[in-house]
């Protein structure tokens, strides 16, 4: 509650001053539209830039779901076989050598210009913060957790395979979140930068179209909802991860609160 | 069912422990060195030590949890020790995402068995925390969490329980209060208590071997008088308790006036 409260307090702080600036540099609207003008664009053309969000929305969700899933099973398949660790995650730190931006004309090529190629854009620059968190729990489960489960668990390959069902993948689970938060915050960069490259609908796309025809409150606009969009998926994350896993001591948003 | 006799499954007959030959490495370090010694079925035997001596890596040797070479550990009975041994810890080990009795019952799930929640639901009745079976971890006392693990040893329902200083943890009166529900609970069942408490061994072992020494030896074996749990107030016991102070503090005094 104090965290929205919080949110709300900022955004309209942020409102006042954008306001102060465009009031006291005089700046041309085709510049820096006022926020009442935003506003205003935001009301009236609501339907044609929800329709935008909506398409982004769907991008980003289905980019997080697939890199999500990519980045867990690579995390667990370089966790269990020695192949995987020599190979495959090598592979994973070369990925992130190269910038996502000189790939996006690629994937668009490779994916066309609906929704693929976005959601392909999206998962991959999710697949390595997702991948080295979950690897990075796997890795670090409590050495007495362990010892007390191969009392219990039988030997071999049956044993072993328990012993990360019931304890290590739950253990891992915290940071595996906070991999999720991070994916979640950037999931949106992956989907923007795949309609700014190549698209017919989606807010990037409706910002850059707007900036040619020098429809600035419009691209202002369109701007605000990916931000509302944006938050809005991290907060949603971040409560999701919470509720499930309230053992988790992940609480970097409320650390101030409690310590001052 | 009819090996058990009760709710609790004590097994009968108790097996016994018999180690020959154990050198124990830590790096470098030689900890033991061919130590050989019994677990009498049924009995509390204690091994006490000044800390550092290796106390925690034999216990993790006779678990099966360190490789261990050359070394005989049998049970008398059936041979290998494997799936017969409980481990207990300083530290209650308790999943903080489980319950208090999913926690005691994690050993079926590992094994892929049905869990037996009637049982759990009597073992945590029985250490004093009949209202906590819904509880998460988080919720309970450190004495509460250690009293979870006990019942978590106890449904693992093996014969032979090793205990890593498992009341170090806890506060003098808690602690005063576990020794004696884990000396009841326990009854029956071979188990090897290590601790660097002088009365704790006291109070609890029909046996007490004292290590000393680098690799570290039995220096010493006491039977005191009477059965456990003994009571600490006891002239007898606290002019051994005083006997073996003296005794680890001059094994652990190199270096000091």
């Amino acid at each position: 509650m104090m965290m929205s409260a919080r949110l709300g307090g900022a955004i309209l702080a942020l409102l006042a001053c954008w306001q102060a600036v465009v009031l006291l540099s005089g700046l041309p609207p085709y510049i820096l539209p006022a926020p009442a003008a935003v506003g205003h664009v935001l009301m009236t053309r609501a339907d044609i830039i929800l329709g935008h969000a909506a398409i982004t929305a769907a991008e980003i969700l289905a980019g997080l779901l697939l890199g999500t899933l990519l980045g867990a099973a690579a995390a667990l398949a370089i966790d269990h076989a020695r192949l995987a660790r020599t190979w495959l995650l090598p592979l994973v730190i070369a990925s992130q050598a190269i910038p996502v931006f000189a790939l996006a004309p690629i994937l668009v090529l490779w994916f066309g210009y609906g929704l693929a190629s976005k959601v392909a854009m999206a998962a991959l620059i999710i697949f390595f913060p997702v991948t080295v968190a979950f690897l990075d729990g796997l890795r670090r489960t409590d050495t007495g957790w362990l010892d007390l489960a191969r009392t219990m668990a039988p030997a071999g390959r049956r044993g072993r395979f328990a012993i990360l069902l019931r304890i290590r993948i739950p253990a891992a689970l915290p940071a595996f979140g906070s991999g999720l938060r991070v994916a979640a915050a950037v999931a949106p960069i992956g989907a923007v930068i795949g309609e700014w490259v190549g698209s017919s609908a989606g807010l990037g796309h409706l910002m850059l179209h707007a900036n040619g025809r020098m429809q600035i409150d419009l691209m202002f606009a369109a701007l605000s909802v990916l931000a509302a969009l944006a938050l809005t998926l991290y907060f949603a994350i971040d409560a999701l991860l919470r509720r499930l896993m309230p053992w988790a001591p992940e609480r970097f948003l409320d650390q101030s609160e409690e310590e001052t | 069912m009819n090996v058990f006799d009760g709710p609790l499954g004590r097994p009968t007959p108790a097996s016994g422990l018999t180690v020959r030959g154990l050198t124990l490495r830590f790096r470098a370090e030689i900890l033991f060195q061919d130590l050989s010694f019994d677990l009498p079925p049924g009995r509390f035997t204690c091994l006490l030590g000044p800390s550092g001596v290796g106390k925690t890596s034999l216990l993790r040797a006779l678990a099966g949890l360190m490789p261990v070479r050359d070394a005989e550990i049998r049970c008398d009975d059936t041979g290998s020790p494997a799936g017969r041994i409980a481990w207990m810890d300083q530290r209650d080990q308790l999943l903080p995402w489980l319950n208090a009795r999913d926690n005691v019952t994690l050993g079926s799930r590992l094994r892929g068995e049905p869990a037996d929640g009637e049982r759990a639901r009597m073992l945590l009745a029985e250490v004093g925390l009949a209202g906590q079976a819904e509880t998460q971890p988080a919720a309970l006392s450190g004495g509460m969490r250690q009293r979870v693990a006990l019942a978590r040893t106890l449904y693992e329902d093996r014969p032979i329980v090793l205990l890593d200083e498992p009341f170090a943890a806890v506060d003098a009166p808690t602690r005063h209060r576990l020794q004696r529900l884990a000396a009841r609970l326990l009854a029956g069942r071979t188990v090897l208590l290590v601790t660097h408490d002088p009365l704790e061994a006291l109070i609890l072992g029909h046996e007490v071997h004292v290590l000393s020494g680098r690799p570290a030896r039995i220096a010493a074996t006491l039977r005191p008088d009477g059965l456990p749990p003994r009571s600490a107030a006891s002239p007898a016991l606290a002019a051994m308790q005083a006997e073996l102070l003296d005794r680890l503090a001059n094994a652990d005094s190199e270096g000091l006036p």
